[in-house]
C-alpha cells in the first residue's frame, strides 16, 4: 500500500461521490457513479484485496452502471436536485 | 497531543470512509429524487466495503497468495500477508449489493409507470389527492 497513491484516489472518490449527487441530468449522475465505481476498483487492488476489484470493476462497476442506464432511459431523466 | 495528532492523520482511511458514508447518507435523506437516494445507497454500501477492506491492510503486506515453495515448506510469514478474511466477506457484499439495485430500480420504474414522476413530493401528492 502506497500512502501517496492511496491518498489520491481517496481524493478523487470523494469528488465523484458529491458530483454524481449534485447533476440535474441523472443520465450524467450514473456515468460519474460509473467512474466512482472504478475508482473504487483501482484503490482494492491498491489495498491488496485483488478479488474484491475484479468483482467491484465487473459487477459493481460494469453491471450497476448499465442497470442504471437502461432504468433511466425507461424513465425520466430530469432531477429537481 | 502529538501521538494523537499522528493516530489521526495514520487513520486518514478511516476518516474518508466516514465522509463517504455520510455522504451518502444525506442523499438518502435529503434528496427528493429516488434515484438520486438509491444513489446514495450505493455510496454508503461502498463505504462499508471501505472500511472493512481497510481493517485487513498490512503496511508493505503482500497480496494473500503464496508461491509454490512457501506453500510446499509451509514458510509463509503471516505478518507479511494481507487478512483475506474481509476481502471475502465483502465480495458477498457487493453481489448483494447488486440484486438490491436491480429490484429497486425495478421498483422505481413500477413506481413512474403508476405516477408519471420519480420526484419524491410529486408522488405524495399525487397520492394525497386520490
Amino acid at each position: 500500500m502506497i500512502w501517496q497513491f492511496d491518498l489520491l484516489i481517496l481524493t478523487l472518490i470523494v469528488i465523484c461521490a458529491i458530483g454524481a449527487l449534485s447533476m440535474k441530468d441523472l443520465l450524467s449522475a450514473a456515468i460519474i457513479f460509473g467512474i466512482y465505481s472504478f475508482l473504487m476498483c483501482l484503490l482494492w487492488a491498491e489495498m491488496g484485496a485483488v478479488d474484491v476489484a475484479f468483482t467491484e470493476a465487473s459487477v459493481g462497476a460494469g453491471v450497476s452502471t448499465i442497470l442504471f442506464i437502461g432504468a433511466i432511459l425507461g424513465t425520466s431523466r430530469r432531477s429537481k436536485d | 497531543m502529538d501521538g494523537l495528532m499522528q493516530e489521526l492523520v495514520a487513520r486518514y482511511n478511516y476518516w474518508i470512509y466516514v465522509i463517504l458514508m455520510m455522504i451518502g447518507f444525506y442523499a438518502m435523506i435529503g434528496k427528493r429524487n429516488l434515484v438520486k437516494k438509491l444513489l446514495g445507497m450505493n455510496i454508503f454500501q461502498t463505504a462499508i466495503i471501505l472500511f472493512f477492506v481497510s481493517i485487513g491492510v498490512k503496511n508493505q503486506g503482500s497480496i494473500p497468495i503464496l508461491s509454490k515453495k512457501q506453500a510446499l515448506e509451509g514458510v509463509a510469514d503471516v505478518a507479511q500477508v494481507i487478512n483475506p478474511l474481509p476481502h471475502v466477506l465483502m465480495l458477498t457484499a457487493i453481489v448483494v449489493g447488486v440484486s438490491v439495485t436491480g429490484v429497486a430500480l425495478a421498483v422505481l420504474q413500477r413506481i413512474y409507470k403508476e405516477y408519471g414522476t420519480l420526484e419524491e413530493d410529486e408522488i405524495l401528492e399525487k397520492i394525497s389527492k386520490r
